[in-house]
């Protein structure tokens, strides 16, 4: 038991960074990844190529080689991150090109009526947008949204390949000076699944709700 | 084109005018040239099979479809397009176009509600934001539209909470608030239950009769009979007959039009 209650300050301290990376990514790919979904949704065609040329592209390859790309692959052009900062941005470009998808689904799916018939009460693009298809949106963002955040802190676990000490990384420098393996790696389980339980079941609270 | 039509009895100047308008979808060409005046105060029920254009025209009055020749004017003013004669026409901007569209608003078969607005709100957000009322303006005229319509129990119900029948009928109330120059009805009671068809036809009746004009797409052939001015008879892109409903439906005055008719069996002279 004193094992446990000596280790749990390291532990937090690793949990720490885990949240510290995964509500980064979280914002900074919201900010970036919602304003390019609805450039994919109603924007000129010169910005729907390249936005979703880079979603189809960044989804397609492992996130572990984008991590490996910034940090190890960027410094051959003279681009040198921490990293920390390494690792929130190979995760952000992840993040974001989901983000774009689940924007660009989330106002596809809204029936073609509904433009229609805000279109024919004279409502103009802004309008219509703001009155009518991004209160829709947001109902069908929040669901896949809230899973991809759940997606993000346990992904965030492979920033420890990057010598990052976040909840992963502290439990296995645990285990490797104390050899206590099963215990606390079962500790460590239940602090990723103390946040992310909560998550999912909000999801699945708003699946219910609006859909 | 046309024949019988009883335009000519009207002296005044057409609240819609159509002229030659043709629409093609691909290589399909759905309207071949459609020439339709609607005086103020007319009700037009529009009849054809499916795939005759029928929807396809309506839908161009308000230029949510785009027609490809032709022109359509609603007091004088093209819908769609700018430019005179001669010059390259020009579509219209969005914000030109939005406000062209309320004169000719449109109630839709499956209701279009927005989901997330009270049965008020719904009503009110056009006359907020394009005609420039304020709320509580807006929120006294979409409840005397809702009562007019038999919903004033149902100001802030969501349309989740509506029959079909009284979503339709918000949605009537919906696009009459707007005080449009024409009512545009597509198929408005096809999407209903049987038993909900009925209150919904009759709040479009008392519509007709207070002179509203309008424009209905409909498969209720004895509302048709009952309501319209002018029964407008589309097949394969054209216009066959533009008639009062007496001679449409009695005289039935074209073979086209009694293969059609003889579909239903609601029609007796």
């Amino acid at each position: 038991m004193t094992l446990y209650l000596q280790t749990l300050p390291f532990l937090l301290d690793g949990l720490l960074i885990t949240l510290l990376v995964s509500v980064g990514v979280v914002l900074l790919s919201i900010l970036v990844g919602i304003p390019a979904g609805c450039a994919l949704v109603f924007g000129p065609l010169w910005a729907r190529v390249p936005i979703r040329l880079y979603a189809d592209f960044v989804r397609g390859v492992p996130i572990l080689v984008l991590l490996y790309f910034v940090y190890y692959g960027l410094p051959a052009i003279k681009v040198n991150l921490p990293s920390l900062t390494a690792a929130i941005v190979a995760l952000t470009a992840f993040k974001t090109a989901q983000i774009i998808e689940i924007a660009r689904g989330a106002f596809q799916s809204i029936p073609i009526g509904q433009t229609e018939a805000a279109k024919s009460i004279g409502l103009g693009l802004f309008d219509r947008f703001v009155y009518v298809l991004a209160p829709q949106a947001v109902r069908r963002f929040l669901p896949p949204f809230i899973n991809s955040v759940v997606d993000t802190v346990k992904g965030s676990s492979l920033v420890s390949l990057l010598g990052i000490v976040d909840l992963m990384l502290s439990l296995q420098q645990v285990i490797g000076r104390t050899h206590v393996a099963l215990p606390l790696y079962a500790m460590g389980a239940l602090m990723y699944f103390a946040i992310n339980f909560p998550l999912s079941a909000l999801s699945r609270r708003l699946e219910r709700r609006f859909v | 084109m046309t024949e019988n039509n009883v335009m000519n009895e009207i002296s005044i100047e057409p609240v819609i005018r159509i002229a030659g308008v043709t629409k093609s979808f691909g290589s399909n060409q759905v309207l071949k040239g459609i020439d339709l005046d609607v005086g103020k105060g007319q009700v037009i029920a529009i009849i054809g099979p499916s795939g005759s254009g029928k929807t396809t025209l309506l839908r161009c009055i308000n230029f949510l479809e785009e027609y490809d020749g032709g022109s359509i004017r609603i007091d004088g003013v093209e819908v769609g397009y700018k430019g005179g004669a001669g010059e390259r026409r020009r579509r219209r901007s969005d914000r030109e176009l939005a406000t062209l569209r309320v004169d000719a608003a449109m109630v839709f078969q499956q209701f279009n509600l927005f989901p997330h607005l009270t049965a008020a709100q719904n009503v009110m957000l056009g006359l907020v934001k394009s005609r420039g009322k304020t709320k509580s303006d807006a929120r006294h005229i979409a409840e005397k539209w809702l009562t007019r319509v038999g919903l004033a129990d149902k100001f802030d119900a969501l349309p989740s909470q509506l029959s079909g029948g009284q979503q339709q009928r918000v949605g009537i109330a919906r696009a009459v608030a707007m005080e449009p120059k024409v009512l545009l009805l597509d198929e408005i009671t096809s999407a209903l239950d049987p038993e909900l068809v009925g209150e919904v036809l009759a709040v479009v009746k008392e519509l007709a009769v207070e002179g509203r004009t309008m424009i209905l797409v409909t498969h209720e052939m004895a509302f048709a009979k009952e309501v319209a001015d002018r029964v407008v008879f589309t097949d394969q892109g054209h216009i066959v007959i533009d008639a009062p409903p007496a001679s449409v439906f009695d005289e039935q005055p074209n073979e086209r039009l009694r293969a059609f008719l003889s579909r239903f069996d609601v029609v007796g002279p």
